[in-house]
């Protein structure tokens, strides 16, 4: 467990369980959201837009994380359940349906979705239940590809109108930040809570040990498409904000590449905590960011391999960023950050 | 249906399924000695071609010559990958060696656009290209020629494991890594060799691909249909590959090609036949045709 700060004694039963502790914490936190919500007054579209992307790869990777880091179960179809939701909202948002319902009903199909592509863990797990996603991951895209080309807009896909409310309409990364942000603090303390209830702490004796679970009570078929729903919940919501902030979906943007993209977050955040998915996703999206701002100026260093470069790049540092966060830190971001804490707190002493 | 096609879909499909049964003995010979699932089979394919490539074009060697080498490469490139990759994770949960092939797939992915960058190549051809006719069906010779030294390669690679002392020491190691040690024999060096023979197989099956569709960063898609071949096969069983590649073949063939209704035809059905194929064998019989049944003891 993480050590607490001197002076800090639970004194009541609330408090027992309470995330934030002490008054330092609450003014922390609050600080922390007001200048979260007061940056689009300052900052440029470009800061914003890659803020966006960041904030939407969170929710899809908590799901994710939600489902392998704490349940144990590898899903390689995390960009097809997006794909559901990003198609559920644009395709109700089109019909006429508000928004603000479109969001949690993407969530609720990505769910019943993903709940469906969970049924083979009634009879199998481990890597061949990730086949069965992997399954999903190619399905799911073929159908919004050639199914109903007049709903779903096949291979050129849909334009997407952007969120109304109450007069405001969301069409800049200015305004799309709010809804965005608002649904990953959201995500996070659900996500965060989850995993302290009953629910979160069968879902870690299943990742332990799924036999020794079924002989503590928990059935773990049905707690395993229970990881499944919420897992393509978050991903359906990710999927709806994506929608209308990209403005203009296909089929291509949920592809299996983008699946191993976003459980390559959850390994480098760290996998089973709630802090990891927001340290994975920033920092892989900050990692693309990066190459983008940096490939046309070693295009200039290196005239002969200008053309992949930016192709290149990016999968290879994602690659060499994955294999060396396996090998060498396997818990992740989060918990080089525990370490860290514990560093401060107990300095100037070792332990 | 156009079931007067039918042995024309038949016998496309069995071509292509040899490929498939290529790309899933290189799985299989993976799995079976380390219990690692290679997703990275079809990335190591690309870079053969891409390698087989370099040697025509660069060296100005004939194509049977860059065959010869890429395989030698390929030698070199699954010792490097077993050796830093994949064996600092002996030990560790099954995601961890998914995770890792996935992300070699990628680093592999973007070390071959850069350094061969995006575009499309074409090898020299290394077979004749007049259609061979047998009856109503019309083969593309090279397709077929292909297909023959897939088969052959299958062969050698099983009578390898048949009746040499390095193919019944890593059939000893598939069978218990601990059994397999106590007799003395080095498990790590053997996951070495079962990675070195995987990649062979893989750079086999690119330079053949590349012969039939060119050389280009999209050939590792074609080992994604590898998967439902292996599941179908059994995980662990070397007919089982060339079975279950040869089966999702003619089924996607088929599904594909049969149906003449155009509202049908434009679904393109014949694009997830082998992956709807998977799940049905996953939920019926997850093990495979000739896999092994886990059984599980607390």
């Amino acid at each position: 467990m993480a050590l607490r700060l001197a002076g800090d004694f639970d004194t009541s039963y609330a408090h027992d369980i309470a995330v934030i502790r002490n008054r330092g914490q609450w003014l922390m936190t609050l600080v922390f959201l007001v200048a979260l919500f007061a940056l689009p007054f300052f900052a440029g579209s470009g800061i914003l837009g890659t803020l966006n992307l960041i904030g939407i790869s969170i929710i899809v990777v908590h799901g994710l994380n939600l489902l392998v880091g704490y349940t144990g179960q590898i899903s390689l179809g995390q960009a097809a359940f997006m794909s559901v939701g990003a198609y559920t909202s644009a395709v109700l948002v089109r019909g006429g349906v508000s928004f603000w319902f479109a969001l949690p009903a993407a969530g609720l199909i990505a769910g019943l979705v993903g709940l469906l592509f969970g049924l083979p863990a009634l009879r199998i797990k481990g890597f061949y239940l990730a086949m069965a996603t992997l399954s999903a991951q190619f399905i799911i895209p073929w159908f919004f590809r050639n199914v109903r080309v007049d709903i779903f807009g096949g291979m050129p896909g849909l334009r997407v109108p952007p969120p109304e409310l109450g007069g405001i309409i969301f069409n800049s990364q200015q305004t799309m930040y709010f809804p965005i942000m608002g649904v990953v603090v959201l995500c996070t303390i659900v996500a965060k809570n989850i995993a302290r209830t009953r629910l979160g702490r069968a879902f870690v004796a299943i990742r332990d040990n799924d036999l020794a679970a079924e002989v503590l009570g928990i059935h773990g078929f049905t707690y395993k498409l229970r990881a499944f729903f919420l897992s393509a919940f978050y991903a359906g919501l990710a999927g709806s904000l994506w929608a209308h902030y990209a403005r203009s979906i296909n089929p291509e943007q949920f592809s299996l590449l983008n699946s191993v993209w976003y459980l390559g977050m959850v390994i480098v955040g760290g996998m089973g905590s709630a802090l990891g998915p927001i340290l994975g996703a920033t920092f892989i999206r900050l990692l693309e960011e990066t190459t983008i701002q940096f490939s046309p100026l070693l295009g200039k260093i290196f005239p002969e391999a200008q053309a992949g470069l930016l192709a290149g790049l990016g999968p290879l540092l994602f690659g060499l960023v994955l294999m060396l966060f396996l090998v060498f830190e396997p818990r992740g971001l989060a918990h080089r950050w525990e370490l860290l804490k514990a560093a401060w707190r107990l300095r100037p002493f070792a332990h | 249906m156009n079931w007067d096609l039918f042995p024309q879909f038949l016998a496309t499909g069995l071509l292509t399924g040899g490929i498939y049964a290529l790309i899933a003995l290189g799985l299989v010979l993976i799995y079976k000695s380390s219990r690692v699932f290679n997703f990275a089979q079809g990335h190591i394919l690309m870079l053969g071609a891409f390698i087989a490539w370099w040697f025509t074009e660069n060296l100005g060697w004939s194509i049977w010559m860059a065959f010869l080498a890429a395989m030698g490469v390929a030698v070199l490139v699954g010792l490097v990958i077993e050796r830093l990759a994949l064996r600092p994770l002996i030990g560790q949960p099954i995601l961890a060696a998914v995770m890792m092939t996935l992300a070699l797939a990628q680093f592999l992915q973007g070390a071959v656009i850069l350094a061969f960058g995006a575009y499309q190549r074409s090898l020299p051809t290394m077979f004749p290209l007049q259609p061979l006719i047998l009856g109503d069906v019309r083969l593309k010779l090279n397709l077929v020629l292909a297909f023959a030294v897939a088969l052959i390669g299958f062969a050698v690679f099983v009578l390898f494991f048949r009746f040499t002392r390095a193919g019944l020491a890593m059939r000893a190691a598939a069978e218990d890594h601990q059994l397999a040690q106590s007799v003395g024999l080095s498990v790590p060096r053997i996951f070495g060799l079962a990675w070195a023979i995987a990649s062979v197989v893989a750079m086999i099956g690119g330079v053949l691909l590349a012969n039939i569709s060119g050389v280009e960063t999209n050939l590792s898609v074609i080992a994604l249909k590898a998967f439902p071949a292996v599941l179908f096969g059994g995980l662990e069983s070397i007919p089982g590959a060339i079975i279950g590649g040869l089966t999702v073949g003619v089924i996607e063939s088929l599904v594909g090609g049969l149906p003449q209704d155009q509202a049908i035809r434009s679904l393109h059905l014949g694009d997830i036949a082998p992956y709807v194929f998977m799940l049905l064998v996953l939920m019926v019989r997850p093990e495979g045709l000739f896999g092994l049944k886990r059984i599980e003891r607390i």
